[in-house]
């Protein structure tokens, strides 16, 4: 018995810690406190001139600047402290105005090299950083009785077209439609019309009370796609209004499946926040003034990327509320083009101006509610004031081809980019299913840093406990045990920050628990040792014996644990889930230094000799 | 294996036996009784922590608050007498935080800082209620498929009710002293599982090794043996976890605190039940070696064992 590794395994095992150990060098970089701009829309570019001009104000206010940078996304300065930061938030903000995005960010400082083979830190989570989480709920129910409505209005536009004469179309509480007629025949006539016509539909006759009725529920997957879309027309609508907000990295997420999360990292002012994600946009319809209309009857508006503008009338059409669905797709030529639906009285609004205007141009205006951050010198202090405004942007200008009704289309779309983004922002216009909040946390900056001091604090001593105990009880064993639990909590970095995972508190409790539960498997190791050295075994044989046999223990154990992380993972939501992660990435990594480093260590210091005794 | 000293454990079973039936008689009661105080994440409602720079009276915010109609507030220090936290259960209103921090501050000299505000939506609450319940079963769930698939069906049962206990005294201790029970709680009591599985594991693992191996003793000799081997392992992992836990709960600050109670409670519990629960119910159920040799592939580095 020589206890030698292969040379092979040795290098590969010194390179895999040294992967480790690169990928979890990034963590050591701490963030720097920065402000990130960037510019409202094309024609606001960030560029060095206007980062010299920032500088120069921050000079001016006595701030100090640490560094600054062009990004692809704009451009950041870097400062010293949290304090320097929000002082020189607000007056940047104040020197740009409203035509650039200032926001708050931590900047990563890791260097060159590191990040040229993709390693970077691991992200905190708004525990430990400071943010907002919110988390909303789409009223589905109202989802579907919005289509309901819209359906109810086509069925009636549809049998009088057939001349099927019914009595009376109702959407009933109970989330189906009931339709009455007078005759058998009649109803009979509807029934296989809807059956046709309606794939989505379920369709069942009754005869009831002397009148003759016809029930319709929509189908499971009608119902799951209506939600879906609601979902997506309110993600859309949330990203816009986040984005507006100028959060360094918001997320905006579906949830199950009405929910959906919204995370903004950094952001202080909730209540502002809340005010702003909980607002919708709108649309009008509108025609385009002729060119001898008075001025008082029509307004000029810009396009959104601000190129022209056009006059229009100020006669609304339709507004948003009217606008049942927008999708893009392909016309019979494979031209873009938007195919929009609208509810029964915006047809019929639809039908009646169209009429006499055929040849003429509509616009779609995008209104949207916008609040502006004024300055003001109040005795002698400026105070900071929110103004409310709206903007006013047309998204499209058609010329009306025929007459249009319940659904047209606008086509002449350049590209499947325009058209998407055009059904994109029509949705976000549009009569949207109420969403309220169900989950708030707001955890200011100072906690955040109070929490990762805590925590980082309990993870040193738990793990100099551990450390100081092994080596008193388990000497040279226990030393070398050490070393490996040191290169466990350094792969538990790297693979947490490979998968870009993100630290919350939880976690941090995940990697201490690690830390205490990670030496199990050596302990389990070298009882069995010493075990077989009492059992009289020779020293090299003991050591191989207390490996191999202990092996098959640590895995059963092990891998039920995982079965418990797994599961919490899975049920877990936010921290929960950090906690699961690190506690699961933990397991298999402890294996892995407890296992194979361990092992290399004490071949590589007993290996291959004559021993009398151990250091045990 | 005969230099390692024997502990006659089974000799105390019957005693065990009471103590951990006393133990979960009075879980079960306080649980019945009094229930368990779940925090925001379980019932839904209103939560805001409010930092003050100097220890504030508070009696003074309890009446502050009152006047201002808030009159279901809650109002304690969290972690150090200046951080102060209100709970309330009113239906939320976008700018509550606000709301309480600018009637907190409304004539006090010293700033105050607005360090965390949360709501749940009863819904979410109930919700995740049901999910940890269910977490928590489908967890001894599969951990007794898992056993009973890599051991046998006895040892699953026995670990099972060895998991059960020590969660139901841990859920017992929150409810008799009344400690909140939130989400972090919950992560910790799926850790417990996991840990005092893990040392069950280990224990079992070696009862069956000796069950196979030695000719001689009977059941409950054996398990003597097993337990008196394992015994230094399972102190050590114990104790170094216990070593973490405790730099967790003093040094890790207050919102982490439950978690490492809970799993202060829970590891020195599972410890406790690795050794006498899984033990004894394994000796009631009758364990014998026709149980564990007859397996069809008994691992090979285990039947050739004796030097």
């Amino acid at each position: 018995m020589l206890n030698k590794n292969p040379l092979w395994k040795n290098a590969l095992i010194v390179l895999i810690l040294l992967i480790g150990c690169i990928y979890a060098a990034p963590n050591l970089y701490p963030d720097d406190y920065a402000v990130q701009l960037s510019g409202t829309r094309e024609a606001n570019i960030v560029n060095q001139p206007l980062l010299d001009q920032v500088k120069q104000e921050l000079q001016k206010a006595n701030i100090s600047v640490k560094g600054d940078e062009l990004t692809d996304k704009g451009g950041l300065i870097r400062f010293e402290d949290g304090r320097a930061q929000l002082e020189a938030k607000e007056i940047i903000s104040r020197t740009l105005g409203d035509n650039y995005v200032v926001a708050l960010n931590l900047a990563p400082t890791t260097p060159e090299w590191l990040r040229a083979v993709g390693a970077g830190p691991m992200k905190l989570g708004l525990d430990l950083r400071g943010g907002v989480h919110f988390l909303l709920e789409v009223d589905m129910v109202s989802a579907v009785a919005q289509r309901l409505d819209v359906y109810v209005s086509e069925i009636k536009t549809k049998l009088r077209t057939e001349k099927l004469r019914y009595r009376s179309v109702d959407h009933r509480e109970d989330g189906s439609l009931e339709l009455k007629f007078s005759t058998a025949d009649v109803r009979d006539q509807a029934e296989s019309l809807l059956r046709k016509d309606y794939t989505e539909f379920l369709v069942s006759s009754e005869d009831k009370g002397g009148a003759f009725y016809i029930n319709v529920n929509l189908t499971e997957s009608q119902i799951r796609e209506i939600e879906d879309y609601a979902i997506k027309q309110n993600l859309t609508t949330l990203r816009n209004r986040v984005n507006e907000l100028g959060v360094a990295e918001p997320l905006v997420q579906r949830q199950g499946r009405n929910r959906i999360v919204v995370q903004l990292p950094g952001i202080q002012d909730a209540a502002a926040a809340k005010r702003i994600i909980g607002k919708t946009a709108n649309l009008e319809f509108r025609l385009e003034a002729t060119t001898d209309a008075s001025r008082a009857t029509t307004e000029t508006y810009d396009f959104r990327d601000q190129s022209r503008h056009a006059t229009l009338e100020k006669d609304i059409i339709i507004t948003g509320a009217s606008v049942s669905n927008a999708q893009s797709s392909f016309d019979e030529n494979g031209q873009p083009q938007v195919n929009i639906s609208l509810d029964a009285k915006g047809g019929q609004m639809m039908n009646r101006t169209t009429r006499n205007a055929i040849k003429r141009r509509m616009a779609v205006l995008f209104v949207e509610h916008k609040n502006r951050t004024l300055y003001e010198t109040v005795d002698g202090e400026q105070v900071a004031k929110r103004v409310p405004y709206v903007e006013k942007r047309i998204i499209s200008l058609a010329t009306i081809q025929s007459v249009l009704g319940a659904s047209f289309r606008i086509t002449g779309l350049d590209s499947a980019t325009e058209s998407s983004e055009l059904a994109l922002l029509l949705r976000a216009g549009a009569l949207a299913a109420p969403i309220y909040f169900v989950e708030e946390r707001t955890v200011g900056p100072s906690l955040g840093e109070q929490n990762i001091s805590q925590g980082m604090l309990s993870v040193q001593i738990g793990f100099a406990l551990v450390l100081l105990f092994m080596v008193a009880y388990y000497r040279v064993f226990g030393l070398l045990a050490n070393i490996a639990l040191t290169f466990n909590l350094v792969l538990l970095l790297a693979v947490m920050s490979i998968m870009s995972a993100t630290l919350t508190l939880p976690g941090i409790a995940g990697i201490v628990l690690t830390v205490g539960m990670a030496v199990d498997a050596n302990v389990l190791i070298f009882s069995r040792i010493r075990e077989e050295l009492k059992n009289g075994l020779p020293t090299q044989s003991a050591i191989s014996a207390g490996f191999d046999r202990a092996f098959s223990t640590i895995f059963d154990a092990n891998i039920t644990t995982l079965l418990a992380a797994v599961i919490l993972f899975a049920m877990g939501s936010g921290p929960v889930k950090g906690f699961a992660i690190t506690l699961s990435v933990g397991i298999i990594t402890s294996m892995f230094t407890a296992i194979l480093v361990t092992r290399m260590l004490v071949n590589l210091t007993y290996g291959g000799r004559a021993l009398k005794k151990l250091s045990i | 294996m005969t230099t390692e000293k024997i502990y006659n454990f089974m000799g105390l079973r019957k005693i065990a036996a009471a103590f951990s039936i006393a133990l979960l008689l009075i879980s079960i009661g306080s649980l019945a009784i009094n229930g368990l105080k779940f925090g925001l994440d379980f019932t839904g409602g209103s939560l805001i922590e409010v930092g003050y720079q100097q220890e504030p009276d508070l009696n003074g915010i309890r009446d502050k608050l009152e006047n201002a109609g808030y009159d279901d507030a809650v109002v304690q220090t969290f972690g150090s007498p200046v951080d102060i936290l209100i709970r309330m259960g009113v239906a939320h209103d976008p700018k509550l935080g606000d709301h309480v921090l600018e009637t907190l501050q409304s004539g006090e000299t010293q700033e105050l800082t607005l360090r965390r505000n949360e709501f749940v939506g009863a819904q979410v609450g109930e919700e995740l209620r049901e999910q940890g319940g269910l977490g928590m079963l489908l967890a001894l769930f599969m951990v007794m498929v898992y056993v009973a698939f890599r051991f046998q069906l006895k040892f699953s049962v026995a670990s099972v009710t060895a998991l059960a206990h020590d969660v139901l005294i841990v859920l017992g201790f929150f409810s008799l002293f009344q400690f909140d029970f939130d989400l972090t709680v919950l992560a910790a009591i799926l850790a417990v599982i996991g840990y005092s599985l893990n040392d069950t594991i280990v224990v079992s693992d070696r009862i069956r090794e000796n069950f196979r191996k030695l000719r001689k003793g009977d059941a409950l000799e054996i398990m003597n043996v097993s337990l008196s081997q394992t015994l230094g392992r399972t102190l050590v992992t114990s104790l170094t976890t216990l070593l973490v836990l405790v730099a967790l709960a003093v040094f890790g600050g207050e919102m982490i605190f439950g978690f490492a109670i809970a799993l202060l409670v829970g590891v020195c519990v599972g410890t406790y039940s690795s050794i006498y629960v899984a033990a004894n119910v394994l000796i009631l159920m009758g364990l014998t070696k026709e149980d564990l040799i007859p397996q069809e592939k008994p691992e090979g580095e285990e039947v050739d064992e004796m030097p």
